[in-house]
């Protein structure tokens, strides 16, 4: 036993070793980028990496000179919108094809499944000739639109309604209720975990958004924050190293605390929506 | 499985348990029934009308205008049946970004799931404080692809980046990240991978500690080393996963477009020219949408196949 134990304080120490490595090595680009934000683009220029001027000039810069606070507004904005079309119009088609009768519904739900399969990326050229036509060019609702609903949203609160106990439904008949009372007053708040995972892969996926908006927005007014970021590389700006990793820190942070916060649905959502 | 609604609403789950009422219950049932179709328009008309109008109908839009020659502004002019896919299919720049995306794709999934596996096995030992580094790991997920290019361009900036500067100090050779033709490939995969971590890392750890314990503590008992076990319990075990990540993997590699315009623009010399980055030069800056249609088209029977492989394993595993 003694032996056993000296040896699992050594593998103790090894195993931190190892996972103090690996940690370094996953983070090191956030690192850098977080470290050369704090310098001036001056020493960034000069290779002078491991210079003490550090400061928060770079933020200040950034807040004041470009417009980020603009596309993380825009960005916000869409994801958000995004988000509660996508739980209202995803979890009332989950909830016709697990709560109502009527002739096909078996091919319709085929018909959603199907449409997983086809990539947007590839749907491009009509989509913008659509949104164009529409007269929506350059305007939120190009960004919004195409996206109000998701067949993977459609799937995933399938999945789980199918899991809800069928004495919920019973019960709910003999209390006469109709399938709006229902639908509102049991089925979301039953299926509030399921909803909340999906809402967080909706913003998410809104909030990455990057080629789409980039054919349909052309003006800082609306552009998201992606395609912001873009914006500034592009412009005079792409050599101001330090100025470009703050507007970089800026729009990660925010993003990174929700994921810390949030982690634990993700997890069960992707269980939930494919893993099962 | 699927009845017309006339017959079925003495078997329905819903009104089958309810028997002494029967002769009632047929007949309210037949309005349940008729109103359930009148529910189901409503509850299911938003999302048919959005997938109809930005899924399905572009879906045939796209497969019409790649049988024609189209003008400037994407209105077919000749009909030429499946030349533009002939010609794509016998043009060696078409060919190359076949090629070029292939090895990406591969590339990226192998890596990916090799570190995620090395990551969830570190992650999923007994120690204390082991959800700090859970949650570390993860981080990337939360970090999207404009950021991540910014992050990344400056470690592989040829003269002041920080792989230059580490470079100067060891005394290395320089490497041409971003302007050669291979090292920017491989400049964008070590990207897409780091990008793509976060989320690996987090599903197989989430798959290893559904593992059950019992199978560890057996193998321990028989002398099996952590190695042993990693191979022939843990891997075996999780091989469902595995299959699901690396399908994703796969399918988002395919569909990459967002870090190829930041960091390479397809370049240089068509290194990184990939599907979805030439669609879009194709399209919106040769105005070429026939060509370009042909070209999503072939994606999207990549994709499909892809995908369609992904349902039919997981079939086995979700109830329909």
């Amino acid at each position: 036993m003694e032996v056993v134990a000296k040896q699992s304080l050594s593998h103790k120490i090894l195993n931190y070793a190892l996972l103090i490595i690996l940690t370094v090595v996953v983070l090191g680009p956030f690192l850098i980028g977080l470290w050369t934000s704090l310098l001036p683009t001056m020493d960034i220029a000069k290779g002078n990496f491991l210079s003490l001027h550090i400061s928060l000039t770079n933020y200040v810069d950034a807040f004041t000179k470009t417009p980020i606070l603009q596309y993380l507004g825009n960005s916000l904005w869409i994801s958000a919108l995004t988000t509660a079309a996508q739980l209202i119009f995803c979890s009332m088609s989950a909830y016709a094809f697990v709560f109502l009768r009527f002739r096909g519904r078996h091919v319709l739900f085929i018909l959603f499944l199907a449409t997983m399969m086809l990539p947007f990326e590839a749907e491009i050229i009509p989509n913008f000739m659509t949104i164009k036509a529409m007269g929506l060019l350059n305007t939120y609702s190009a960004m919004i639109v195409p996206f109000l609903t998701s067949a993977f949203g459609t799937f995933m609160l399938r999945q789980s309604f199918l899991q809800m106990p069928a004495e919920l439904k019973e019960a709910a008949d003999i209390e006469g209720l109709g399938h709006f009372q229902f639908y509102w007053k049991i089925v979301l708040p039953y299926n509030r975990i399921s909803l909340i995972t999906l809402g967080a892969y909706s913003f998410l996926g809104a909030w990455n958004q990057y080629l789409w908006p980039m054919l349909t927005t052309f003006s800082n007014a609306f552009r998201p924050v992606q395609n912001g970021l873009r914006q500034l590389q592009s412009e005079e700006t792409f050599n101001d190293w330090g100025m470009i990793q703050a507007t970089a820190a800026i729009v990660v942070i925010p993003t990174l605390i929700v994921l810390f916060i949030g982690q634990h649905y993700f997890k069960s959502g992707v269980n939930e929506g494919a893993v099962k | 499985m699927l009845k017309s609604p006339a017959t079925h609403s003495s078997t329905t789950p819903l009104a089958s348990n309810d028997e002494t009422s029967k002769a009632t219950k047929s007949r309210s049932d037949f309005w349940l029934n008729a109103k359930d179709k009148y529910y189901a328009w409503i509850f299911l008309g938003p999302s048919l009308l959005i997938l109809g109008v930005f899924i399905f109908y572009p879906m045939l839009k796209t497969l019409y205008l790649s049988l024609f020659l189209t003008n400037t502004v994407g209105k077919p002019t000749v009909f030429v049946g499946l030349a533009n896919y002939i010609n794509l299919l016998t043009s060696a720049d078409y060919l190359n970004s076949l090629a070029v995306t292939m090895v990406y794709v591969l590339a990226v999934t192998a890596i990916t799931i090799v570190l995620g596996l090395v990551l969830a096995n570190f992650a999923s030992k007994q120690l204390a404080g082991i959800g700090i580094f859970r949650t570390l790991f993860s981080a990337t997920m939360g970090v999207s692809v404009s950021v991540a290019a910014i992050f990344w361009l400056f470690i592989f900036n040829p003269s002041t980046g920080f792989l230059s500067l580490v470079s100067t100090w060891l005394h290395l050779p320089q490497i041409g990240w971003l302007t050669d033709p291979t090292w920017a490939m491989v400049a964008v995969i070590i990207t897409t991978v780091w990008m793509n971590l976060g989320f690996t890392f987090l599903i197989l750890l989430g798959a290893m500690q559904s593992v059950p314990t019992t199978l560890y503590e057996a193998a321990s008992i028989e002398g099996a080393t952590p190695r042993y076990q990693l191979f022939h319990i843990t891997i075996p075990m999780i091989s469902p996963t595995l299959f699901f990540v690396s399908i994703i993997t796969l399918i988002e590699g395919f569909k990459s477009f967002g870090l190829i315009d930041l960091m390479t623009k397809g370049g240089p010399t068509n290194a990184t020219n990939m599907l979805v980055y030439r669609i879009y030069k194709d399209a919106f800056y040769s105005g070429n949408y026939a060509q370009a249609s042909a070209e999503s088209l072939i994606l999207t029977v990549i994709i499909a196949i892809f995908t369609l492989i992904q349902f039919k394993v997981l079939e086995k595993r979700v109830n329909y």
